[in-house]
């Protein structure tokens, strides 16, 4: 029988990873040793936490054992090769006295962060390393969230890593005048972190309320340093107006789509706090990408019942994200908004033009049309592809019943 | 600190066909970038080269030494000249770059160098 406490073992160690590796790459200026050590603290609180129950602040625990890990190896590298070591340090050019404007919120994953979104790296290799070293996800999981084989995802991670160290790129919060630039990147990897979390790709826990959670607290930290950036307010917005209706959104194992979804149940503090954003970036007027996601998401958590969803703004605003983002996965939200405007046949006319035959919600907005059209034996076969090219177990469920649903006459 | 080397990679096709005016600006240019790596201590080593056409690959790998007309690559574009500089980080060596580019016009490829092996090894 499996002992019910390592699996708890475990859930606190992912919950505790990102700001462990965060803190000992900071006192020992070395990923491969920050990870290794963590690796090494999850084997003693696996051997003693069973016997003595978790401790009452693991993180703590974690990072003391980890830290005493991390000398003891260093102790015996030092005696090998002293000065090789020292000269593969991270560089970390802050002195760990000096309170900087982040180190005030009490955070050294957000110049973690920006290492794991240096623009020297590779796109796909930022979000790669943001979820392994701050969202604690195993290679498999990532690998099976970029649908690649996990050998190549651990080359992808192991390489990004060496440049870090042999490039120097280094550990630490960019300059003001570079800030605007790489928060970008950043930007770009968040909402990434936050949509793993919000439909796990991979076919555990359908949501995983730690990544939504670190996505949304890494977004909060920078938007107090940039208060001035619309595009990061407009990002903190989005993600607080999406996780509001998490609750919501998957009930018995299902998924809930929006339409059918008890909106007395949604977090009505996280809805008034991104809507108050939201009106920043209007009061603002400097429309960007992640504000104009925001203001559609505060379009919804507007609308008392779904009946009541003002479609046009959401149609309108859609169009706006198209003139920035001409992109096939905006012309597919937009043409949800299109099907209630003008019906479901001007909807799949659009949406059949636009290239993502490999796409899960390309196959389930098709079947949702073709169902409404009464075309069900189109819809049965576009369920099938979505099932088919999704691994969320809650996703699958409410596709699965709805394919049920039909009748073929 | 980290010595990276800076290449400039020149279009063998096009380099003959700059314009000289462009030429001389971008060697006022230059001069500028290497002044004021030489004052911020950043300098460590810079040149150019000359034309591809003029290398030569040597291959003393086997028993006598085999000597052949180059270049070694196959490519239109070679390197046309480098600086090495001193840099605290990757950061400080990209800002490095991109000033050399502007003034070279062209783009550059940043490289770190291996750290220097203990004295004592």
């Amino acid at each position: 029988m499996i002992d019910p406490l390592a699996g708890e073992v475990e859930r606190v160690f992912r919950e505790e990873y990102g700001r462990l590796i965060a803190s000992l790459v900071r006192r020992f200026g070395d990923i491969d040793i920050a990870q290794d050590a963590a690796g090494e603290a999850l084997v003693a609180a696996l051997e003693k936490w069973p016997g003595s129950g978790v401790p009452p602040n693991p993180g703590g625990w974690l990072t003391m054992t980890a830290g005493n890990r991390a000398i003891d190896r260093i102790r015996r590298e030092q005696k090998r090769d002293e000065k090789h070591q020292a000269a593969a340090m991270m560089y970390d050019p802050t002195p760990h006295d000096s309170l900087g404007a982040f180190e005030s919120a009490g955070d050294e994953r957000l110049r973690l962060i920006f290492t794991c979104c240096h623009p020297a790296l590779a796109p796909e290799a930022r979000i790669a390393l943001t979820l392994r070293l701050l969202g604690g996800l195993t290679v498999a999981e990532i690998a099976s969230a970029f649908l690649v084989q996990e050998t190549t995802m651990a080359q992808r991670i192991t390489r990004a890593k060496a440049k870090i160290k042999a490039a120097r790129i280094p550990y630490r919060i960019p300059e003001p005048e570079d800030l605007p630039g790489r928060v970008d990147t950043v930007l770009a990897v968040l909402l990434l972190v936050f949509n793993e979390g919000y439909l796990s790709s991979a076919d555990g826990e359908p949501i995983r309320a730690e990544l939504t959670g670190e996505a949304i607290r890494l977004a909060r930290i920078l938007h107090e340093l940039m208060p001035q950036n619309m595009e990061v307010t407009g990002l903190l917005a989005l993600l607080l107006l999406t996780e509001s209706r998490r609750e919501a959104r998957v009930r018995n194992g299902e998924l809930v789509p929006l339409g059918d979804q008890d909106r007395a149940g949604w977090d009505r503090d996280l809805i008034v706090e991104g809507q108050a954003l939201v009106r920043q970036c209007l009061a603002a007027n400097r429309p960007g990408r992640y504000q104009i996601l925001a203001a559609i998401n505060a379009v919804h958590t507007d609308a008392r019942s779904a009946a009541d969803t003002d479609w046009a703004q959401v149609a309108a605003l859609y169009d706006q994200l198209t003139a920035i983002d001409p992109s096939p996965i905006v012309a597919l939200n937009r043409a949800v908004a299109v099907a209630e405007l003008d019906g479901p046949d001007v909807a799949l006319a659009i949406v059949d033009r636009l290239p993502l035959e490999s796409y899960h919600a390309w196959h389930a907005t098709r079947a949702e049309l073709l169902r409404r059209l009464g075309r069900t034996g189109e819809a049965m076969e576009a369920y099938d592809a979505a099932l088919a090219a999704t691994g969320n177990a809650a996703e699958r469920a409410y596709l699965s019943r709805r394919r049920g649903e039909l009748v073929i006459r | 600190m980290t010595q990276y080397m800076l290449t400039v990679h020149d279009d063998t096709e096009s380099v003959g066909k700059i314009p000289p005016e462009q030429m001389q600006q971008m060697f006022e240019d230059v001069e500028k970038f290497n002044t004021k790596l030489r004052e911020t201590g950043a300098w460590v080593f810079a040149g150019g080269l000359m034309p591809a056409e003029t290398a030569t690959v040597v291959d003393g790998t086997g028993t006598a030494p085999v000597f052949s007309d180059g270049p070694y690559l196959e490519t239109k574009e070679h390197i046309g000249g480098f600086w090495v500089v001193e840099a605290a980080d990757l950061d400080a060596a990209l800002e490095l770059a991109a000033e050399g580019s502007k003034a070279c016009q062209g783009k550059v490829e940043v490289r770190p160098f291996q750290a220097e092996p203990p004295a004592d090894a």
